[in-house]
């Protein structure tokens, strides 16, 4: 097979691995999220439009998204701060904090949303000091999915600056840069496209949670109501069709979305010439 | 501009990567600083350029007073990725302060003018992944050229480039110091690279300087056994001398002469082990009689004149021979 094809390589079971990828991908994401569309279809046309563009469907997808990308954006600057003193500053118990870093992957979801609401509650011992509530509010929705998203940003960072070279800030001072133009001209640049990947990985994490969000957002019709938590009212009503609709807007919206972040990924990438 | 050093120590923890070191450097001299691995050679340079502290700052180590302005070459490039060849070479000028900085035409005309002087002029635009080690290290020091440096420092410039490139840019190296004469000090573990491009060589070992001198004093009188060996294979023969004292004598493998028959009483008996001719000299190794590996090299007229054989029984005497006199030798 491989014989006279201009294409081989070396490097054995291309046939196979892409195989592999092909049928796994399909029968964990793709299948089931076709499914989710051929379920759609039992709705006509007219009555899809009028479920997805519900008063409480609208405002849901408001509020998940704009928590969403407040979470993401937050953990992108937190996160990144994070990461670069995780990696650069050496002190006492930094491993401990590294491994930290991490529980947010590893607690279910409802353990973090029970923890969460009992510390920002207006009782709490953070949401007491605060003075203004934080759970049962769309704040306290953007603290449970930047509670969640930043490991994302955390993990993928923290490789890119350990590869940094030190030699390239060693270089920018010796010609004369300050230690700002340093960071925002050097080394901002070069952690950009990982800090992209984080910012995608936390911000798609943030659209679709659900487990930690329900408990701290209090779930007020209009106001603090997510969108994956609509889908589970209307399973619960036995309305099938319903939640199917909902979830193709909401599954649509995040791939458009991770699309685009990846094809900007994929611009910088270009232009730094890291590949 | 010269540089002065005096009297600079460095440890790091308990290494002493530089034992009271003390150099001048003359205004429009090229200096290398030779030595092995962890013979402070870098960490010189590195003090020099300000990137590292010396231990004990009181005597104020490095002369220039203020901050001079530094060229630095690193020997990983060090190259900004994410800019251009042509904003890696501005950004010395971009990052002035708008008092001081020059206008864009003004760096524009700089910094064509440098990728001129590196022959690069056609790859302005190109990101340093498309360039090739040769054209990269061109860039880096193209990048220390550009703020107009007073000295310039280089750190094992050509060590992560292959034997061909690096002997070009050696002599482009050297070439351009005649041109422009900037005050240069070379750091390399290479001797060929530092016999041929420097003024002056200095010679380190273990944090401290072994010997300063131009790359003739050096090669051919060598202060101690450590930059004789260093600047060249040797070999190197046990001698009784009068009183029963131990000798050690070196000499380089072109001063050694084989023969047939003994030439003299410190002729060796040998055997031939082995013949390399593919080169400028013919390298010959032999194994005395008491077993000692030894190394000789002599021109393609006198091999073809000997007709040497690999198990060819003969004698081997040294021409020239070193002896070093050492006070602090047992």
């Amino acid at each position: 097979m491989a014989r006279g094809n201009k294409n081989a390589t070396i490097i054995p079971g291309f046939g196979l691995t892409l195989g592999v990828t092909v049928a796994w991908l399909s029968a964990l994401v793709l299948v089931p999220l076709v499914l989710l569309f051929v379920r759609t279809t039992a709705l006509s046309w007219p009555k899809f439009v009028e479920i997805v563009t519900d008063e409480r469907a609208v405002a849901s997808y408001k509020l998940t998204l704009g928590c969403a990308l407040a979470a993401a954006s937050l953990n992108a600057v937190m996160g990144s701060i994070i990461a670069w003193t995780l990696v650069r500053v050496e002190f006492p118990g930094r491993r401990l904090l590294d491994a930290v870093v991490d529980l947010p992957f590893a607690l279910p979801t409802a353990v973090s949303g029970i923890a969460l609401t009992a510390v920002y509650s207006r009782n709490g011992w953070i949401g007491q000091a605060l003075g203004f509530p934080v759970a049962f509010t769309p704040l306290g929705i953007m603290v449970a999915l930047t509670f969640i998203g930043l490991p994302f940003v955390v993990r993928t960072l923290q490789p890119a600056i350990e590869d940094l070279d030190p030699g390239v800030e060693e270089a920018a001072g010796i010609l004369g840069a300050s230690r700002m133009q340093t960071f925002f001209r050097v080394i901002a640049p070069a952690l950009l496209p990982s800090l992209i990947t984080g910012f995608a990985l936390a911000f798609s994490r943030a659209l679709g949670e659900y487990g930690s969000v329900i408990f701290i957002s209090g779930n007020m019709p209009l106001r603090t109501e997510i969108t994956p938590l609509l889908i589970v009212t209307k399973l619960e009503q036995f309305d099938y069709a319903g939640a199917t609709a909902l979830g193709a807007v909401q599954l649509t919206a995040s791939f458009l979305m991770l699309f685009s972040i990846n094809l900007v990924q994929w611009w910088t990438a270009r232009k730094t010439g890291v590949r | 501009m010269s540089i002065e050093v005096r009297g600079v120590s460095k440890s790091f923890g308990k290494f002493a990567a530089l034992r009271d070191v003390n150099l001048k450097v003359a205004p429009g001299e090229l200096v290398a600083l030779l030595g092995p691995s962890g013979s402070g050679k870098t960490t010189l340079l590195r003090i020099i350029a300000g990137l590292e502290f010396a231990d004990d700052a009181g005597g104020g180590p490095v002369a220039p007073a203020g901050a001079p302005r530094v060229g630095f070459v690193f020997q990983h490039y060090a190259l900004f990725r994410h800019m251009t060849v042509f904003e890696n070479i501005a950004f010395g000028l971009r990052v002035r302060p708008k008092a001081t900085r020059p206008s864009d035409a003004k760096i524009r005309e700089r910094v064509l003018e440098l990728l001129r002087l590196i022959q690069l002029d056609s790859l302005a635009g190109r990101y340093p992944s498309q360039l090739s080690g040769g054209q990269r290290q061109r860039v880096a020091l193209a990048r220390a050229l550009a703020i107009e440096p007073e000295v310039l420092l280089l750190d094992e410039p050509f060590g992560a480039l292959d034997a061909k490139v690096r002997q070009g840019l050696r002599r482009w190296l050297r070439k351009l110091h005649d041109e422009i004469h900037m005050t240069t000090i070379l750091v390399t573990h290479d001797q060929d690279e530092a016999l041929e491009v420097a003024d002056r060589i200095v010679v380190m070992n273990q944090g401290r300087i072994e010997q300063v001198g131009t790359p003739e004093e050096v090669f051919h009188r060598p202060a101690n056994e450590f930059v004789m060996d260093f600047l060249g294979s040797v070999n190197l023969f046990h001698a009784r001398a009068e009183g029963g004292q131990e000798r050690r004598v070196f000499v380089r493998p072109h001063d050694m002469e084989i023969g047939h028959q003994a030439q003299s009483d410190s002729s060796v008996r040998a055997v031939v082990k082995r013949i390399h001719a593919a080169g400028p000299m013919v390298k010959v190794e032999l194994e005395s009689e008491i077993g000692e590996t030894l190394q000789v090299e002599m021109p393609h007229e006198r091999y073809g004149v000997l007709g040497l054989k690999v198990g060819a029984d003969v004698y081997v005497s040294p021409r020239e021979s070193k002896v070093f006199f050492e006070d602090y030798s047992i």
